[in-house]
């Protein structure tokens, strides 16, 4: 391996203990807003395995799909936002 | 090379800072901004590259990510706020009686069984 691949594995490994760590405190979290604190560094960790697949092809069409992944995020973030206040007007007792 | 490294490294202390802080706003605090900064340095190092053919632009993600990381930060605490969960070393919250929100550990204080002491 030459030090260019070298540097790579070793950014893909930090990228996947990231990628544990949180998905440890997805399993984990006390509450929902704990899960989708973690969905979000999720997806965040996704886009920064997009950008390295980009660097270690040499394509740069993997940079769209880690805007397609960020756009992803938005939505679901958005989305999981508007659950958690409906749960507030649900849970009146 | 150290763009790259260092938003891998800015990744790696947002887990961290997800795993390790003890509240799901402080959470929020550190997986929004170090997340936000660690991909952002890791797209321009990679952009930055020769590695990587410059027909697919960079930018679009880069910009889509500073937008909308916050944004999405922003309506997750307030739907976390509004469905009532525990904030870490807050003993009173005025807010939180003005809504009155249905929160548990932050009610309970003021609470009838709390009188003993």
């Amino acid at each position: 391996m030459t030090g260019q691949e070298w540097f790579e594995a070793a950014l893909g490994a930090m990228l996947a203990l990231a990628l544990v760590l949180s998905g440890w405190r997805m399993v984990r979290g006390p509450s929902f807003a704990d899960r989708f604190v973690a969905l979000d560094m999720l997806t965040a960790i996704a886009v920064g395995f997009a950008a390295l697949t980009a660097l270690s092809t040499g394509r740069g069409a993997f940079l769209d799909i880690a805007l397609g992944v960020s756009l992803f995020n938005f939505v679901a973030t958005a989305a999981f936002a508007v659950f958690l206040e409906r749960k507030r007007k649900g849970s009146s007792s | 090379m150290a763009l790259q490294a260092l938003g891998a490294a800015f990744l790696l202390i947002a887990a961290i800072g997800v795993i390790r802080l003890p509240d799901a706003f402080q959470r929020m605090h550190s997986a929004t901004k170090a997340g936000t900064l660690g991909t952002t340095l890791l797209l321009l190092g990679v952009m930055a590259s020769d590695e990587v053919d410059h027909s697919a632009s960079g930018w679009l993600p880069i910009i889509f990510l500073l937008v909308t990381l916050p944004l999405g930060a922003q309506l997750l605490a307030r739907g976390a706020y509004l469905s009532g969960t525990a904030l870490e070393g807050l003993k009173e919250d005025p807010l939180a009686d003005e809504l009155e929100l249905p929160g548990e550990k932050r009610r309970e204080p003021k609470g009838p069984g709390s009188a003993s002491s």
